[in-house]
């Protein structure tokens, strides 16, 4: 079986950086943190004045899905590793921390210290199991492991079924409409963790030694580097961090949802990565928050009356957001490899 | 004699690593053509890049037929046989289904192979996979010369091999050289010597010498690497 | 005794119902290198295939029309999506990703999300006593189909000689080409055979669950990926050995444990053979 073919993009190198570049990343953070003391109304584009509860829950949510695609394109981008259980640790996250809350009544406290054992033992064992194969196998292993753990989540009693289980003691911080506020700057402070964090792994030695693996994985065993070893580091770190965003997802919607438990979230992680540009700085971020928005906003308007009103052709496919996702995924891995990051590269080249 | 085959300015990039720099010769419509160099100088890239099993750029025409634009296939059917390095032997397959594979004409000639290898009748069901190192090459050569082929890319089928199998080999290809032309990558410089003196060096991608091995020994020990043969 | 038999023919109907999925999936794996999320929106294009020809038709002449409409769209889908992107293997398994997306959701526009109730030809609905047990003849029906197409397929393997191609490609494509043969015919085949096998799997699981949703296919995708790693991707000998072992493994934990338990002992299963030979259970086509 072959390796993992090097996704397009991950050997362009990295554009030579102005003064400007280097702090543009700090500015959209500033700008970003003080979005909630602006009124600006932004009618169509979000369901209310830029700092409503309903636009800041949905701002808030592309924030942390684009950090989830940030922590998957550590293994897809960054690695050459195709997993596609990514979604196990997302709910390991918000199942953990809930379950410990709600149905066993422990503090914030334990249940946080519960979560993060969860993220770094579960991934360490069935990533020592999974990446004793390469490529297409691994990516149907991981599937059948989260395959697993959604099927459990579901049949439980303890994690709610397939109703999912709300969570019954709500830090009084996030509690409350009033306090949207306070999941933004959550969900905003997740990302830019998981971003530099991620940045900092990608450029130190193991870094180098993940990025060289998805290139050319004989060129690293002929250094006397194992890349099962450099290869399990950063499944783990990215798992760990995906943990981090299950618990933030719990407190941002109040509960744990069995969605997050399916392949089909983890489908939505490559979507989002590939369509901002794997392997590549800003893309998977840019295509979390793109792919987020269009989710939430098509759901929206194929139930709205435009869509009602359209002939049959038309209005089936639209009433359907994951069709317009799924054709928009197919054209992108077509005709822009490189995702939207590779858009901008292509202009400047120009 | 007119070229049978031609190649000119061939240039082969995998990955960041230019292989072939613009390799140019010509192979003669008969008798065997020695293509030397040191490991990786780009012989089996040449080899395979003529067939088309790696992408490449330049003009590569055999028997004024144009081949850089067809798929692997379609030059094969124009008449190229191809022993590969590995030998290319399907290991899961028996020794006549690798034969059956590889038919294309309507009457294959199976009374030929089996005279020059006796062996692979008599092990026709056995799986490839199973077999010893030259009765593996015996299968390769066989399969090219199942089909009336115009010229034969043979590349390094004594390696590995035991010294009396190579000899056996050496006789096989002296036999077929008398029908068909062949491109021969071969290491050890005695049997190509024992085959041809006609030559092409390639040295770090590029044609370093075309002509007649005895024309200068010593420029010709340098280039390959090796002590006197 | 009778729970025996009833829970070892229920598994067997199982593990045909994943054998008819991962046969063409391992097929199309081992020899193109595409592994193909599509797959199982070729059997939910089946199954409403079926479906809506049954209206109209006896059940058998039904399933006829699924199945040639399943191997009309595989072919389809390789012709147009799959063929410009041979050797990028990540890009094909994307476009696959995304096809299945898109085309899960257009069967939710057309027929809806829910359940459509699937009519059962009345021999099917009829049980059989079999050593005390009381089967429902669904199971002989699946069972029976799997080794028809396991069968067929053995024969198309070693006797024919675009079976001898495949087998062939599945373990050295390139070789396969520079003998002159134009490998891409064998991979238009084997979509073929994988869309006809996924549809009559469709079909059949439309009779065996009574009824079927755009997202039937989904869901048992991943055990037949499971059965195709643990069998060994490219063999079909190994796929109907690990089909077997998985559906009657899950079925039975099912039972004895508790609901649940069945999928996990399946994966945990899949852990061993990775763990014991990462090769699957076998190595080879056949």
């Amino acid at each position: 079986m072959s390796a993992p073919s090097t996704v397009a993009g991950a050997q362009v190198p990295a554009p030579p950086r102005f003064r400007v570049r280097r702090w543009w990343p700090v500015v959209a953070l500033v700008l970003l943190a003080v979005v909630p003391y602006t009124t600006l109304p932004v009618p169509g584009v979000l369901p209310g004045g830029l700092n409503s509860p309903g636009s800041l829950q949905l701002l808030a949510l592309c924030l942390l899905f684009a950090g989830f695609a940030v922590t998957y394109d550590l293994l897809f981008g960054h690695t050459g590793l195709l997993s596609f259980g990514h979604a196990l640790y997302v709910a390991a996250g918000s199942y953990t921390a809930n379950v410990a809350v709600t149905k066993l009544h422990w503090g914030w406290g334990p249940a946080l210290a519960a979560a993060a054992g969860v993220g770094l033992l579960l991934p360490a064992v069935l990533g020592a199991v999974a990446l004793r194969v390469n490529g297409i196998a691994f990516a149907m292993v991981t599937l059948a492991f989260a395959q697993v753990g959604s099927i459990l989540v579901m049949s439980a009693h303890l994690t709610g079924g397939e109703e999912g289980l709300s969570l019954a003691n709500v830090p009084a911080l996030f509690a409350g409409v009033a306090n949207t506020v306070n999941l933004y700057w959550l969900a905003l402070a997740y990302l830019a963790v998981v971003v530099v964090l991620v940045r900092w792994a990608v450029e130190s030695e193991p870094g180098r030694v993940w990025r060289a693996i998805g290139d050319n994985e004989r060129r690293v065993t002929v250094l006397g580097l194992s890349p099962y070893r450099f290869r399990l580091l950063a499944y783990v770190l990215s798992a760990f961090l995906a943990t981090a965003g299950g618990v933030v997802h719990l407190l941002l919607l109040g509960g744990s949802t069995p969605q997050i438990t399916t392949s089909a979230f983890t489908v939505g992680l490559l979507v989002m990565t590939v369509l901002g540009g794997a392997g590549t700085r800003w893309g998977a971020l840019l295509g979390g928050v793109l792919y987020t928005y269009l989710d939430q906003r098509l759901s929206a308007l194929a139930g709205s009356g435009t869509v009602a009103g359209l002939p049959a052709p038309l209005r089936l496919p639209l009433s359907q957001p994951e069709f317009i996702l799924g054709a928009l995924f197919v054209v992108v891995v077509y005709f822009l490899p490189g995702g939207i990051a590779g858009l901008s590269r292509y202009r400047r080249r120009a | 004699m007119t070229d049978l085959l031609r190649v000119e300015d061939l240039h082969v990039r995998i990955g960041s690593s230019h292989i072939l720099q613009g390799v140019s010769f010509a192979v003669p419509g008969s008798g065997v053509t020695a293509l030397l160099g040191r490991n990786g100088a780009g012989k089996t890239t040449t080899l395979r890049a003529i067939l088309g099993l790696v992408p490449r750029t330049g003009t590569v025409v055999f028997d004024g037929a144009e081949l850089t634009r067809r798929r692997p296939y379609e030059t094969v059917q124009l008449g190229l046989g191809y022993a590969p390095e590995d030998r290319g032997v399907f290991a899961g397959l028996t020794v006549a289904e690798n034969l059956r594979l590889a038919e294309r004409d309507r009457e294959p000639r199976y009374d030929l192979v089996y005279e020059l290898f006796p062996e692979l009748r008599t092990r026709a069901k056995q799986p490839a996979g199973t077999l010893s190192g030259g009765q593996q090459q015996m299968v390769a050569i066989g399969r090219t010369l199942l089909n009336d082929n115009r010229m034969l890319l043979v590349d390094e089928p004594t390696k590995g091999l035991a010294p009396k199998i190579v000899t056996e080999v050496a006789d096989v290809l002296e036999r077929a050289a008398a029908t068909v032309p062949i491109l021969l990558v071969e290491q050890n410089l005695a049997l190509v010597r024992r085959l041809t003196d006609r030559a092409v060096l390639i040295a770090e991608g590029r044609v370093a010498h075309t002509g007649a091995l005895s024309d200068d020994p010593d420029r010709l020990q340098t280039l390959l690497g090796v002590g006197r043969a | 005794m009778s729970t025996l038999v009833l829970l070892t023919m229920t598994g067997l109907g199982l593990g045909a119902l994943y054998f008819l999925i991962a046969s063409g999936l391992s097929l199309i794996f081992g020899l193109a290198d595409v592994l193909n999320f599509a797959h199982g929106l070729f059997l939910g294009v089946g199954a409403y295939a079926t479906w809506w020809a049954g209206r109209h038709l006896p059940f058998p002449l039904a399933v006829a029309v699924g199945v040639l409409v399943g191997v009309v769209f595989a072919v389809a889908v390789e012709l147009v999506l799959i063929r410009p992107l041979y050797a990028r293997p990540i890009q094909q398994v994307l476009v696959t990703v995304g096809l299945s997306a898109a085309g899960v959701a257009l069967l939710q526009a057309a027929w809806g999300a829910d359940p459509r109730p699937f009519a059962k030809p009345g021999w099917a609905a009829a049980t059989t006593r079999v050593l005390g047990a009381v089967v429902p003849n669904d199971r002989f029906v699946l069972i029976g189909a799997a080794i028809a197409v396991f069968a067929g397929l053995l024969l198309f393997l070693r006797r024919t000689r675009y079976g001898l191609i495949v087998r062939a490609g599945v373990e050295d494509r390139a070789m396969v080409t520079a003998l002159g043969i134009d490998v891409r015919k064998a991979f238009t085949l084997v979509f073929a055979i994988g869309g006809a096998a996924a549809a009559a799997a469709g079909a059949l699981a439309g009779m065996y669950f009574g009824s079927i949703t755009p997202g039937l296919g989904g869901s048992l995708l991943i055990f037949a990926f499971i059965v195709v790693v643990i069998g060994g991707m490219g063999s079909v000998t190994g796929c109907a050995l690990a089909a077997v072992l998985v559906g009657l493994v899950q079925q039975f934990a099912n039972y004895y444990a508790a609901a649940g338990v069945g999928e996990a002992s399946v994966v945990l299963l899949l852990a061993v053979v990775l763990l014991v030979r990462p090769g699957g259970l076998t190595g080879r086509t056949a």
